[in-house]
């Protein structure tokens, strides 16, 4: 394991902002801590890297106990939302950082960090200041200076949040495939469950200060551990006093066994899907079905349809 | 028309002030051509009076340099019991009047104190002496450094530093390569500020000093010794070159305030 996190608790004043917290990250892999804000993974992030230290408990980071090591000490490398770029040194030498304080040669120093920039492909602006770069650019640079010192794990806090939504896009995709390419054990925090189900292979939900569930993106989106999970990764609607995918439910115009009656109320054509929204045992629902299905069908206001979850989908019984 | 009286009042305001008497010393210094405003400022006492007060003004802002920065970073990056009295205490000497300190200076560094008695018994007189100057130059003007400081460093937030900590970087390290570029436009202010201060400072070296000519005499003791003693020469040619001294400082700190927030993103 690259990093075991054992039992930590951590309070700021009053406030308790981790509870029993446990964690495994594999070598290699490329992991996920989801959760709402405030969920205190911004906080397990920082408890791993030394930027706080835990009240109980324990951090290993490659075998090591480094519960009381000092961050410089850890060979984490550490990404802020922010970008937390040096101001007054260029691209340059702001990645240059991490192998100028270790006392490298400069020659060595050269090499490495332009093959950094070409990895990030920012070479072209080694030379501008952190004020003359896109947020895009600041946070490939940010991400090139922490993999300067060849961290053995790589924490990136919310790297995407304070993007664009276009920008944000394209830095999911690429981080993806660098990660392919440089195989260094990454923890990224996000409260966006679609980028973490698009971009890691363990995806780890925490809430309220504790881990609810892990698992790979498919796990713990098919098999949610409950209501609060399932809600937390994807749409869902409520059917029958269960909590289930609106696109797990077959809408059929002729009464079929174990379904229950619906009014339309509106449909919805949000391009190639569908959204009907229904009434059924006197609240609402929606039920999410493709443009052709919708054609076929032919909804109206008012018509009555008869819905059922399909065969195979994952529901949960919501506690009455 | 209340534009204009009120742009009047202003005007006359600076001329009564400042325009008017600055003007008078500086007519009056060279009123007799170059020749005698060289004569007084390099007779013995003159020259002397600017070694006490340049060795004076020096320490002091070395003191306040190092001491400003410790306490900005203190105040701003860490959280202890009685931040709030430290961070009032630094305030502190703008609120008193320097005499009061002089004279404070004297009951606890004086001959006849314990704590003075002691320091004379090895050897170091501080009141009447570079010292007790000094000493005295600190105090007055010590919040300036860490004043100018301490927005800055609010503004700079942490997080570059914890970059840097995350990447390998010592304490020192973190400090000599991000905080002090950081802050170098606010701390090159606050310095001169200090200097500026600190050259121009009376009333506190005019106790703790005893005012011996030759001995423990700055350019404003010489300016009012002077004039004391009817050597109009004398006290104007020290005072212009005080007013000229302010007046670079006060250009260099137009130069310098506002940089460090320019940069930002």
């Amino acid at each position: 394991m690259a990093i075991e996190v054992r039992d930590v608790n951590k309070s700021f004043g009053a406030t308790p902002v981790l509870r029993d917290v446990s964690l495994d990250v594999a070598a290699g892999s490329l992991t996920a801590l989801l959760g709402p804000s405030g969920g205190g993974k911004s906080t397990l992030l920082r408890v791993i890297a030394g930027l706080e230290q835990p009240d109980t408990g324990t951090v290993r980071i490659s075998g090591v106990d480094a519960t009381r090591l000092a961050p410089q000490r850890r060979g984490v490398g550490f990404v802020f939302q922010h970008y937390a770029a040096f101001k007054h040194l260029t691209v340059f030498r702001n990645v240059a950082f991490g192998l100028e304080v270790r006392k490298r040669p400069k020659d060595e120093i050269r090499k490495r960090v332009m093959e950094l920039l070409e990895l990030v492909h920012l070479e072209k602006l080694a030379d501008r200041y952190p004020s003359q770069l896109s947020g895009g650019q600041r946070q490939r640079m940010a991400l090139a200076r922490a993999l300067a010192v060849e961290p053995q794990v790589l924490l990136l806090d919310e790297p995407f949040g304070a993007l664009d939504a276009q920008v944000r896009k394209e830095l999911r995709t690429w981080l993806r495939r660098l990660h392919d390419e440089v195989h260094v054990t990454t923890v990224f925090v996000t409260h966006d469950q679609e980028e973490a189900i698009e971009v890691a292979d363990t995806i780890v939900l925490l809430a309220g200060g504790e881990v609810v569930q892990s698992g790979s993106p498919g796990e713990v989106y098919d098999n949610p551990a409950n209501p609060f999970v399932m809600r937390f990764l994807g749409p869902v609607t409520e059917l029958d006093g269960n909590l289930v995918r609106p696109h797990d439910v077959e809408i059929s115009q002729d009464p079929v066994e174990g379904g229950s009656s619906a009014l339309v109320s509106r449909v919805v054509k949000l391009g190639f899907e569908v959204r009907v929204e229904v009434e059924v045992g006197g609240h609402e629902a929606w039920v999410q079905v493709t443009r052709e299905q919708a054609d076929r069908l032919d909804l109206k206001p008012g018509d009555t349809v008869h819905l059922r979850p399909v065969p195979g989908a994952r529901s949960l019984v919501l506690a009455v | 028309m209340a534009k204009h009286v009120l742009r009047l009042i202003a005007v006359a305001y600076v001329m009564f002030l400042l325009v008017l008497p600055v003007g008078l010393i500086i007519w009056q210094t060279f009123g007799d051509g170059l020749g005698p405003f060289f004569e007084s400022l390099t007779s013995p006492s003159a020259l002397h009076a600017f070694k006490v007060t340049l060795t004076v003004a020096g320490l002091a802002v070395v003191a306040n340099t190092i001491f400003g920065v410790g306490v900005a970073i203190l105040l701003v990056r860490h959280e202890f019991p009685g931040k709030r009295l430290l961070g009032a205490f630094v305030d502190l000497p703008m609120a008193v009047s320097p005499v009061v300190v002089g004279l404070a200076l004297i009951l606890v560094y004086g001959r006849f104190s314990p704590v003075g008695g002691l320091l004379e018994s090895w050897g170091i007189q501080v009141i009447f002496s570079t010292p007790g100057m000094v000493i005295a130059t600190v105090f007055v003007a010590m919040p300036l450094v860490a004043r100018s400081i301490i927005p800055v460093l609010e503004e700079l937030g942490d997080e570059q530093e914890q970059a840097a900590h995350t990447l390998g970087a010592s304490r020192l390290q973190t400090f000599l390569r991000i905080t002090l570029p950081g802050i170098r436009w606010a701390l090159g202010y606050g310095l001169v500020l200090c200097l500026a201060r600190s050259l121009g400072e009376y009333g506190a070296v005019a106790v703790v000093s005893g005012r011996l000519v030759d001995q423990t005499q700055t350019l404003t003791l010489l300016v009012e010794e002077r004039f004391q003693n009817y050597d109009q020469q004398g006290a104007f040619a020290a005072a212009t070159t005080l007013a000229l001294i302010a007046v670079v400082t006060l250009l260099l700190t137009k130069l310098l305030r506002p940089k460090d927030r320019s940069d930002g993103n």
